[in-house]
């Protein structure tokens, strides 16, 4: 607050005057209130989903994956499509928490939270589809590298689908650890608002006694830095990771030294595109608007218009290359992909991703929440739409005309599609219940940035009695204390 | 033998920046302060070191790196050597995601447990926060010297910081 010298021309963070004791009521009210009829609807819709797509993959498991839409020539189609849409979702979260951090980006705070469960919500979606394709889910297992009675054998650490294995089960772990992290101080305050009961129970357990101790927090901070710093290359590298899945065979269309940065422009652009899709929604359910103000809309709109603009220069670059490289195979199947069969999925690839977030260039556009939503629901189709175009057109008409072929998903594909993201909004609407959903005590940090002190709210809580004036005779020791209640337990 | 402790609540960051810095210098002893949110400048004002996590982070993300490369190690050359398309059992380079992944993971949660253990952070703890610092108050612990004035100095060095109550408490070592 005094202590921090801006320019008068910053806009603050919190663009409504609030004190501190306001933002905890403000944060903490949507779970201390009994959710309202329009949560249980969207609950109710969201568990039926979530639970249509269990009873899908039920009956794919027990029948087996050849209910799915695959043949000879396309044996990778829908499933890992979805994989790599969620997996990429899931980047927008620790780039919002990791990367705007080691950035010093202070609007970070009103989103981080929320986007941070996001992220760990779509790494669990994603996690189900190599799971169901393994078609005996119960033996998962296998990919881990622990001694067995066959031998042992062991996994092939030369290969790119172990990596994910690797590369998936440490990104989730370390968001889960970051975000519970984070969470702590909030836990505290929720802890010391309930009375009694079993959230009080529960959240005394889950705050390990945080007392907002200095040295506490001095040693929070740095702990809170260096997971940023270790999440910043983890999240580059998931996605990278991913991309090598494809990156190091040998299919004209997969084998290309681009797919590194190239997934992971894709990744954050689809990422922040989800990330809107949801503040926008949550903030105006929960009347947030001056916490995450359309400023915070609009700089992820900036972010959105710079990342789609190296996945179009990737898309760009990938054609050049085709033609340049000389290779027939290469050549035809990018001609294929935007003149092929499959040209339809290629152009709404193109105008969602390419053309559509150069609207954003429009301030207009930028401070219109309606439509940035929209917007953000069409990035969404085309990045889906993206890795459908990578995988499937590079397959289906491979080197031997003769073994060209078509692919189509079936109900049962969709369906379990469909069913994860019954289980993304039930996972997210349960969290908007139970939890803090924007970081109480990193908004109160930044409370004061770029208010000056006469325009900030008046307390909140008056003093019970005036600051005394210097001089004046101090109450003797031992006399009650002012306004707070002596308690034996407090520790020191 | 027990020890009085003078707590002192404050409303402001400002405040409570001032009020610690006039404890350090009033010569009693400053034994922690508590407040809503990490405030900047309470580590130079308090005095406190940097952490030393760093280093144990630098430590557990080197341990996690030497324990994946050798597991690779050992399960493709020692273990079970396997001919993959003609690629040398130690195909290092190929070894480098897992090995990274696994310096991070390393790094990471052991970080995350050593600060926990530091800071006496564990499920089941029963320590409570004082009132309101874990909402809007701001808290100063002082341990005067030890004599009657001394306690009447600390009390009024609070009150001429802003301190808006008061709190004294027998706490034993």
């Amino acid at each position: 607050m005094s202590q921090q010298h801006l320019s008068p021309l910053r806009v603050p963070l919190v663009s409504e005057a609030r004190t501190l004791g306001q933002l905890t009521e403000e944060i903490c009210a949507p779970m201390e209130r009994p959710p309202t009829w329009k949560w249980w609807a969207a609950f109710a819709i969201a568990v039926s989903i979530l639970g249509t797509g269990a009873g899908i993959v039920a009956y794919q498991v027990g029948t087996g994956i050849g209910v799915w839409g695959l043949n000879k020539t396309i044996g990778w189609a829908f499933d890992i499509t979805n994989f790599v849409f969620w997996v990429g979702i899931g980047h927008a979260g620790t780039l919002i928490s990791a990367i705007l951090f080691l950035f010093r980006q202070k609007w970070r705070t009103s989103i981080n939270r929320a986007a941070e469960a996001m992220t760990l919500f779509a790494v669990m979606c994603a996690a189900l589809f190599p799971v169901i394709h393994m078609g005996r889910p119960w033996l998962a297992f296998w990919v881990l590298p622990y001694p067995n009675t066959r031998g042992s054998l062991w996994v092939n650490f030369r290969s790119p689908l172990l990596w994910d294995v690797f590369a998936i089960s440490t990104y989730f772990t370390v968001s889960a650890v970051f975000w519970y992290v984070g969470l702590i101080p909030d836990l505290a305050t929720v802890r010391d608002r309930v009375k009694s009961g079993v959230r009080k129970a529960l959240f005394k357990v889950l705050s390990l006694g945080w007392t907002g101790s200095h040295r506490t927090w001095s040693r929070y901070e740095t702990v809170y830095m260096l997971l940023a710093g270790l999440a910043t290359p983890l999240v580059l590298s998931v996605h990278t990771i991913v991309s090598m899945d494809f990156a190091t065979s040998v299919i004209p269309g997969w084998h290309t030294t681009i797919f590194p940065p190239y997934f992971v422009a894709g990744a954050v652009f689809s990422g922040f595109a989800m990330v809107l899709t949801l503040m926008i929604i949550t903030r105006v359910v929960l009347g947030y608007e001056h916490l995450i103000t359309t400023r915070h809309l609009e700089n992820m709109t900036k972010v959105i218009i710079v990342t789609g603009g190296l996945v179009s220069l990737a898309y760009a670059t990938e054609f050049f290359i085709a033609w340049y490289s000389g290779n027939p195979y290469e050549r035809f199947t990018f001609m294929n992909r935007a003149f092929g069969p499959y040209a339809w999925a290629y152009w709404i690839m193109v105008t969602c991703n390419v053309v559509s977030p150069h609207l954003f260039w429009f301030k207009k556009v930028r401070t219109s929440p309606a439509a940035i939503f929209v917007l953000s629901l069409v990035i969404n189709v085309g990045m889906w739409f993206e890795r459908f175009v990578i995988i499937v057109t590079s397959l289906h008409r491979d080197f031997l005309p003769s073994s060209w072929s078509m692919y189509t998903p079936t109900a049962v594909e969709v369906g379990t599609f469909i069913g994860t993201f019954g289980l993304f909004f039930t996972l997210f609407l349960l969290f908007v219940r139970v939890l803090p959903i924007i970081s109480i005590g990193e908004v109160k940090s930044v409370l004061g940035f770029a208010r000056p002190e006469h325009e900030q709210a008046p307390a909140h809580h008056p003093p019970a009695r005036p600051a005394p004036v210097a001089g004046e005779a101090p109450a003797p020791l031992g006399t009650p204390p002012l306004a707070i209640a002596t308690r034996k337990d407090v520790p020191v | 033998m027990s020890t009085p402790v003078l707590i002192g609540y404050f409303e402001s960051e400002a405040q409570v920046l001032d009020a610690t810095r006039a404890v350090r210098d009033s010569g009693h002893v400053l034994q922690d302060v508590y407040t809503p949110y990490a405030v900047h400048g309470l580590d130079d004002a308090m005095g406190l070191r940097p952490s030393r996590l760093t280093w144990v982070c630098f430590g557990a993300g080197a341990l996690g790196c030497t324990l994946a490369l050798s597991l690779q190690l050992y399960t493709s050359v020692v273990s079970w050597p396997l001919n993959v398309g003609g690629k040398p059992f130690n195909s290092f380079p190929a070894f480098i995601p897992v090995s990274f992944e696994l310096t991070v993971l390393f790094a990471a949660l052991i970080t995350v447990g050593t600060f926990f253990a530091r800071a006496k952070l564990f499920p089941g703890n029963r320590k409570l926060a004082l009132p309101r610092v874990t909402d809007d108050r701001f808290a100063i612990a002082v341990s005067p010297r030890r004599s009657p004035e001394a306690l009447e100095d600390a009390e009024q060095l609070l009150r001429r910081h802003g301190a808006v109550a008061l709190d004294l408490k027998e706490v034993s070592p």
